[in-house]
C-alpha cells in the first residue's frame, strides 16, 4: 500500500525518532515501562505505515459492504439506519415483563430482547426442586404457552423483532413464539428475531446446558432446517463471544473461540445435508464491548474479515450474505463496578462508541446498577439514552468505519485476526470446538487469562477507577430492583391450574410422539410445536428429551 | 499442621463461575487445599461434599439472586449434621441490604464484587477452626 522509497525513508526517520526518544526518557521516563491494552497486549509508542508493511488495501481492508467486509457489513452502515437499540429485559412474571417491554417500546427501543429466568433456561418448570429461589430472578419465568401468551400480549409480532436468550431449550421457546403469533393471526414466515441457540459457549462459559454435545448439535441443525423452510426471516443462532469475554478471555480469544464455535455449527449443518448458502445467511454473532476503545473496534473489524474469509475459502460459500458477519453487541457486564455505580454510565458510553464505530447491527447497553442487582427502570432509561446520544449527537455515525486507516487500528486488526486464527488452528488440531471443550482446552485458556487479569488488578497494574484507586466511603445504594418471592408461589399455582385445565390426553400423545422423533432421525421441531400447542410444559418437554438424550456432565479443571 | 481445606461451591442454577474459579485458584496459591464442586450444586450435595472432604471452610459463589433462599439452607443443614464448626462464607452479586439477614442465618462473611482475593484469604486464615 505504501511506496518502497517512502517506507525506506520512514524507516530511517523512525530509527532516529526512537533513539531521540529513548535518550529523553533517561531524564523523563514514561508512566510505565511497558504499556498494555485492555487484553494485556503490548502497545507501542507510535504506529506508522511500517507496522502495516505489505498490507493490500483492496484485498484486506476494502470498502464497506464489500468482501472481506473489514469496513462494515453494509455499504451505507449507520447512515442508512441506526443499529437496533435492543435492551435485554425480563424478570418476575410474564405480566411484569410485558409491562417493561411496552415501556421500552414507548421509549424508543426498536427491538425486544427477552431474558428468561434460570429454570426456564435449563428446562425446569417453576415447581421443580432445583427452581427453588430462582423463579423470576434473572429473567421471566415461562412454564408453558400460557405464560408466553401473556408475555407478548398486545405486542404485534409482525411488527417487532424479538431476540430470545435461550439455548438448550431454544426449540421449545421458538415453538411457543410461533404458536403465540399464530393466535395473533401472524404466520411464521413473517416473524423476525433471533434465538441464541449457541450451546457450545454454554459448555465453555455460561453454564445453561442440558444435553450432551452430540444431541445438542442435532437439535441446533434441526432448528436450522425447520426455520429455513418455515421461519425464513428468523436468525437461527447467535454465536456468542459475549460470555466467553465475560468469563475472562482476551479480545483475540473472544474472536478465536467464537469463530471456532461458528465453524462447528457450519460443519454440523453441512453434515446434516443442508446447503451452505441456505442456512449461512441466518447465522448471526454476538460480541462484548469492553473499555479499551481502540482494541475493541479492531476486534470487530478482525472478526468480520476473518469470518468472511472462512466462509468463502474454507466452506466455499457463494452468496455475499453467507460471508457477511452480522452481530449484536452488549456492553461488558464484568467491567462494571459495585463501587460508585454512577461511574458505570461513563464506561458504558465508551463501550457504546466502540460497538458503534466497530459497525454493530444491534446493541444492548448495561445499566449502572447491574453489578448490584437487576436494573431499575430509571437506570435502564439512562442506558438507552446513552445509545441515543451516540446515535444523534456524537457524529460517529455519519461515516462508515470512521477509524479505518489509523495505523494503530489497522495493525491491531491484523494482530487480533492473526491470534484468532492461531486459536482456530489449535482447535482444529484438537478435532474442532466440541472436542476442545470436552477436553477442557478452551475453558483452561480463558481461566488463565481471567486469573492473570485478577492478579494485575490486585497488584495495581490495572487501575479500575473507584474500585482499586480513587476510592471513597459510600452509603449502600438504594432503590435496587427486587423480585418478590411471591412470584415463585404464583408461578407454581399457575402450573397446577394449567394441569387441571388442559386436555391431558393431548399432552400425553404429543409428548410420546416427540419421544419417538427424538429417537429417530426425524426433525423434532414439528413435534415440539404440537406439544407446545397442547400446553405441555417446558419441563415436561425437556424431560422427554433428557430421557432420550441424557444430560451433559461438566468436567472441571482448575 | 495440615493446610486449610476449602470447598468452593456453586449453589443454585447460575453458570457464572469466573469468580468461583478465580477464588479457587487464589486460595490454592495461598497454600490451601481446594476442592471445586462445579455448577448447579444442591444444598445436600454441598453439605455432603464438605463433610466427606473434611473441609475447614465452605466458600460459595452465587450470582443468580437466589442467595436468600439457598445460603441459609446450607447453614441449617450444616447444623443438622453437627458441622457448624465449618467456616461458611459467600460471595457474588449480593446487595448490601441482604447481608445482615445472611449473617443472622449462619453465613460468617459475604464478599461482594470488587473484593480483592487477599481479603478473602486473610479472613479464612483468621477465622477457620483451630
Amino acid at each position: 500500500m505504501f511506496r518502497e522509497d517512502v517506507l525506506a525513508s520512514l524507516k530511517e526517520s523512525k530509527k532516529n525518532f526512537d533513539e531521540k526518544t529513548e535518550k529523553l526518557l533517561e531524564k523523563r521516563p514514561e508512566r510505565k515501562a511497558v504499556f498494555h491494552s485492555g487484553s494485556g497486549k503490548e502497545v507501542k509508542r507510535v504506529y506508522t505505515p511500517l507496522d502495516l508493511d505489505g498490507i493490500d488495501y483492496e484485498k484486506e481492508i476494502g470498502l464497506p459492504g464489500e468482501y472481506p467486509y473489514t469496513r462494515g457489513a453494509y455499504g451505507s452502515m449507520h447512515r442508512g439506519r441506526f443499529w437496533t437499540m435492543r435492551m435485554y429485559a425480563g424478570f418476575a412474571t410474564a405480566e411484569e415483563s410485558n409491562k417493561r417491554y411496552k415501556y421500552l417500546v414507548e421509549q424508543g427501543s426498536s427491538g425486544l430482547s427477552v431474558a428468561f429466568d434460570l429454570p426456564t433456561q435449563i428446562g425446569y418448570d417453576s415447581d421443580h426442586e432445583l427452581a427453588n429461589g430462582e423463579v423470576g430472578k434473572v429473567g421471566v419465568a415461562i412454564d408453558s404457552l400460557a405464560d408466553m401468551e401473556v408475555l407478548f400480549d398486545g405486542i404485534p409480532l409482525d411488527k417487532v423483532s424479538t431476540s430470545m436468550t435461550i439455548n438448550a431449550p431454544a426449540g421449545v421457546l421458538l415453538a411457543m413464539y410461533i404458536a403465540v403469533a399464530e393466535k395473533q393471526g401472524v404466520s411464521a414466515d413473517k416473524l423476525r428475531g433471533t434465538i441464541q441457540n449457541d450451546i457450545l459457549k454454554e459448555y465453555i462459559a455460561r453454564g445453561t446446558y442440558i444435553y450432551p454435545t452430540e444431541p445438542s448439535m442435532r437439535l441446533i441443525t434441526d432448528i436450522f432446517e425447520y426455520c429455513s423452510q418455515n421461519v425464513p426471516k428468523w436468525n437461527t443462532i447467535s454465536i456468542s463471544g459475549y460470555h466467553i469475554r465475560e468469563a475472562g478471555s482476551t479480545a483475540s480469544q473472544e474472536v478465536g473461540f467464537t469463530l471456532a464455535d461458528g465453524i462447528a455449527y457450519v460443519e454440523a449443518a453441512l453434515k446434516a445435508g443442508l446447503d451452505i448458502d441456505t442456512f449461512a445467511p441466518r447465522l448471526s454473532f454476538f460480541f462484548n464491548a469492553h473499555n479499551d476503545l481502540l482494541e475493541e473496534v479492531a476486534k470487530y473489524r478482525a472478526a468480520r474479515r476473518l469470518w468472511a474469509t472462512i466462509m468463502k475459502e474454507r466452506f466455499g460459500a457463494k452468496k455475499a450474505n453467507s460471508m457477511i458477519m452480522k452481530f449484536h453487541t452488549q456492553t461488558g457486564g464484568s467491567t462494571l463496578t459495585a463501587q460508585q455505580p454512577e461511574n458505570n454510565i461513563v464506561r458504558v458510553a465508551i463501550q457504546t462508541l466502540a460497538a458503534v464505530m466497530g459497525g454493530t447491527q444491534s446493541l444492548h447497553t448495561n445499566s449502572k446498577d447491574e453489578a448490584l442487582a437487576l436494573p431499575s427502570e430509571t437506570s435502564v432509561r439512562t442506558a438507552l439514552r446513552t445509545q441515543q446520544i451516540v446515535a444523534h449527537e456524537s457524529g460517529v455515525t455519519n461515516t462508515a468505519d470512521p477509524l479505518a486507516g489509523s495505523y494503530y487500528i489497522e495493525a491491531k486488526t491484523n494482530e487480533i485476526e492473526k491470534e484468532a486464527m492461531e486459536y482456530i488452528k489449535k482447535i482444529d488440531e484438537l478435532g474442532g470446538a466440541p472436542s476442545a471443550i470436552d477436553n477442557g482446552y478452551i475453558q483452561q485458556e480463558i481461566m488463565d487469562a481471567a486469573y492473570s487479569y485478577q492478579k494485575d488488578v490486585e497488584n495495581g497494574d490495572i487501575v479500575i477507577v473507584g474500585m482499586n484507586k480513587f476510592k471513597v466511603e459510600e452509603e449502600p445504594p438504594t432503590g435496587l430492583l427486587r423480585v418478590d418471592p411471591a412470584v415463585e408461589v404464583k408461578q407454581r399455582k399457575q402450573i397446577e391450574n394449567l394441569k387441571d385445565r388442559r386436555n391431558s390426553e393431548d399432552v400425553e400423545n404429543t409428548l410420546s410422539k416427540l419421544e419417538e422423533a427424538c429417537k429417530s432421525d426425524e426433525n423434532v421441531m414439528p413435534y415440539i410445536l404440537d406439544a407446545v400447542k397442547a400446553y405441555a410444559t417446558l419441563g415436561e418437554i425437556s424431560d422427554v428429551m433428557r430421557e432420550v438424550f441424557g444430560e451433559y456432565q461438566q468436567s472441571v479443571k482448575l | 499442621m495440615r493446610p486449610i481445606r476449602v470447598l468452593v461451591a456453586k449453589p443454585g442454577l447460575d453458570g457464572h463461575d469466573r469468580g468461583a474459579k478465580v477464588i479457587a485458584r487464589a486460595l490454592r496459591d495461598a497454600g490451601m487445599e481446594v476442592i471445586y464442586t462445579g455448577l448447579r450444586q444442591t444444598v445436600d450435595q454441598i453439605v455432603n461434599a464438605a463433610i466427606e472432604e473434611d473441609v475447614d471452610c465452605i466458600a460459595v459463589s452465587i450470582l443468580s439472586g437466589a442467595h436468600n433462599t439457598l445460603l441459609p439452607k446450607i447453614a441449617e443443614r450444616l447444623k443438622e449434621e453437627n458441622a457448624e464448626d465449618i467456616l461458611f462464607v459467600g460471595g457474588g452479586v449480593i446487595p448490601d441490604d441482604d447481608i445482615p439477614f445472611l449473617k443472622e442465618n449462619g453465613i460468617s462473611a459475604i464478599f461482594t464484587p470488587g473484593t480483592p482475593t487477599t481479603v478473602t484469604i486473610d479472613y479464612i486464615k483468621a477465622n477457620v477452626r483451630k
